[in-house]
């Protein structure tokens, strides 16, 4: 092995590409969490890194373009609201239709902007962290938007493992009828949550277009990530946490076959920037296995079942794509 | 039957308008774009031969998902079992000779059609076996399909000399379906998706086979009381779709390109998804419908140049169709019998 090689600047790339998957990936938690699918993530990521380049473009500010995703988001998530949660269609059906819709109107009304220049969130150095040593300080050397996403992830953890509030959205995805019998609002709370979920999908594209993969074009390259975000929080047991640690892996195996393709150049390097997505949906094998009871085994009290169970298992809201009717 | 056609109508409304505030938005000419994309597909008739063209992988793949969806499932990895069609014909016609073309246009049918069934099977081993939601198998068993045929044309099938994305090596003239001098589609590929459609409409209405598929779609768990088995019906649901998809594979090789490229599959089955959406999951409308999307397809090829527009406008209009179709329906939420054709998420 290289013997300049270290793991500091990898685990610092990994961050950095990762950022935009933990802010998708993150807001289809909260969707979900309280019992709505959002399947049009794929889409919806797209239109908003469209409108996030042209709003940066147009007003040559990085905070316009990211509000510019962020409500892009938003308003797919609208439609998801209008449809699912309002008109009680299937969610899948919906979601579905509306992933294709949305990546077709991106290239539809981005077509004018297709290859131009636009601004671009660079990295900078934390302060105070350039004192640390040269490799260590190469982790703190990101955009801001990746800080953005890990203080994400933290509020989320928070979020959902202490406040009242999280405790209310887990109710609605588990059952909106008890919640409802409660006190709670479940439509509302629905309301709430895919609204707030969209916005951080929409960020996410925005961080697509304006800071990891800049500009916009057709194809932008980040097609197909919308799925990988839907895979990622059943990967991650609807946690918030082991939804950012799904990140990162993906974002690591998308790094490392950057590195494996100069090791085997005979292999095409599309085979490389396609492997990771196929490896991260079939690790939800993985899941179902593990999260299957272990058979009535005695003997070794910690067996390899355990530990994968202790680090795969995860159950989803128990009323995840099902509409709520209020009578 | 008064209310259906009121409710089409609406239908159309709202994608008319919607088309055209979109239009609007990125500053076009409506009427200019519209007449644009109707005559760059029925304008003559070798376009509408174009349209025809694509008119029959899209209803195969349709038919194929009408078993599919009649199970409740949603068969995602239709793209990639349009691929693996599209390989396996590649492959059986590798070898071939020009003395015996039947021989091999035969072998090149049945092994697309054993591809596709067998990629179709793996996604339902998948979610049987394997738990993996249907749509993430599928998207799943794409990306890899996708990745082999990028592999074969750039490593084992590659031209000689050089390899690129156009593709591998030309087939033979004696390979290629015959076709009308001058126009793209093959009559061989007409009559094939013809009967698809009659043997599709027989099974999933006139068979104990569709019959059983509908109960399991409808209730899994009240099948099971039945003494159905909802695991086999599912496999055999994806096994017919997947050798449907093969085959519109095939037709594409030795129909359309002649040679195996990157984009093979066209995005076809994702198409093919919307369309048999939008008809409700039945078969009758599933023709008409894929005359109406393939038109789209083929008409607003020419709009980049004609007019600088991005010919992602017939996809917008194809999702708009699709969610303006919903909105019909969910406004009238009231006539369950639709909506109960609407497959929904019940567990992952």
């Amino acid at each position: 092995m290289d013997p300049s090689f270290s793991i500091l600047p990898l685990l610092g790339s990994v961050l950095g590409a990762a950022a935009p998957l933990i802010l998708i990936a993150e807001g289809e938690t909260i969707c979900e969490k309280s019992g709505v699918i959002n399947l049009s993530l794929d889409g919806s990521v797209l239109l908003a890194a469209m409108s996030a380049f042209v709003a940066a473009q147009q007003s040559n500010s990085l905070i316009v373009g990211f509000l510019a995703g962020g409500f892009t988001g938003m308003l797919t998530g609208l439609v998801i609201v209008l449809f699912s949660i309002h008109l009680r269609l299937a969610q899948v059906a919906v979601g579905f239709a509306l992933s294709l819709m949305c990546r077709d109107l991106a290239y539809f009304l981005g077509n004018p902007y297709s290859r131009t220049q636009g601004p671009q969130m660079l990295a900078f150095q934390l302060p105070f962290t350039d004192r640390l040593s040269p490799e260590l300080a190469t982790l703190f050397h990101q955009p801001l938007i990746v800080y953005f996403a890990l203080l994400l992830v933290l509020l989320l953890w928070w979020f959902f493992s202490f406040t009242r509030t999280g405790l209310i959205v887990k109710a609605v995805g588990e059952n909106p009828a008890a919640a409802f019998a409660r006190g709670i609002n479940p439509l509302l709370v629905r309301v709430a949550a895919v609204l707030t979920g969209s916005f951080l999908v929409g960020l996410g594209g925005a961080a697509f277009s304006l800071c990891i993969k800049p500009g916009w074009g057709r194809p932008q390259g980040a097609e197909g990530i919308g799925w990988i975000g839907l895979a990622l929080v059943i990967f991650g047991g609807w946690n918030p946490v082991r939804v950012f640690v799904g990140s990162l892996l993906f974002a690591f195996l998308q790094v490392s076959g950057i590195s494996l393709q100069n090791i085997f150049p005979a292999i095409p390097a599309q085979v490389f920037q396609t492997a990771p997505f196929p490896l991260m949906i079939f690790a939800l094998v993985f899941m179902h296995y593990s999260g299957k009871k272990p058979a009535e085994k005695s003997g070794k009290s910690f067996s390899s079942g355990t530990f994968l169970r202790l680090i795969f298992s995860g159950r989803s809201p128990q009323a995840l794509g099902e509409n709520y009717r209020q009578d | 039957m008064k209310k259906i056609v009121l409710d089409i109508a609406l239908g159309i409304l709202i994608v008319f308008l919607m088309t055209s505030l979109l239009l609007f938005l990125a500053s076009a000419p409506i009427g200019a774009t519209l007449s644009n994309i109707w005559q760059g597909s029925f304008g003559s008739k070798a376009k509408f031969a174009q349209v025809l063209a694509v008119w029959v992988p899209l209803t195969l793949c349709s038919c194929g998902l009408l078993f599919t969806f009649r199970a409740n499932l949603w068969n995602i990895g239709i793209e990639g079992q349009i691929m693996i069609g599209a390989v396996c014909a590649t492959w059986a016609l590798r070898p071939a000779t020009p003395e015996q073309p039947l021989l091999f246009l035969c072998g090149a049918v049945i092994g697309a059609m054993l591809g596709g069934a067998g990629w179709g099977l793996l996604a339902g081993l998948l979610k049987t076996k394997g738990g993996v939601h249907e749509i993430f198998g599928g998207l799943g068993l794409n990306l890899v399909a996708q990745g082999l045929i990028l592999w074969l044309i750039f490593g084992p099938w590659k031209r000689p000399g050089i390899a690129s994305m156009s593709g591998t090596e030309l087939l033979p003239r004696q390979l290629w379906l015959p076709t009308f001098d001058g126009f793209r589609v093959t009559p061989l590929g007409l009559f094939v998706t013809f009967l698809a459609i009659t043997l599709t409409w027989l099974i999933l209405t006139h068979s104990r086979f569709g019959l059983r598929l509908r109960a399991i779609g409808k209730n899994p768990t009240g099948a099971l009381l039945f003494g159905l088995v909802p695991e086999r019906s599912y496999l055999a649901a994806v096994i017919i779709g997947g050798s449907l998809a093969g085959l519109a594979g095939c037709l594409q090789v030795i129909g359309v390109y002649h040679r195996l490229i990157p984009a093979i599959s066209s995005g076809y089955g994702y198409l093919a998804l919307l369309l048999v959406m939008l008809s409700g999951y039945r078969v009758f409308p599933v023709p008409l419908l894929a005359l109406f999307f393939a038109g789209l397809n083929v008409g607003a090829i020419q709009l980049p140049i004609v007019l600088q527009l991005d010919s992602a406008l017939s996809g917008v209009i194809q999702g708009g169709s699709v969610l303006a179709a919903l909105f019909v329906i969910g406004i009238h939420k009231a006539r369950p019998r639709w909506a109960s054709f609407l497959p929904g998420i019940k567990e992952r």
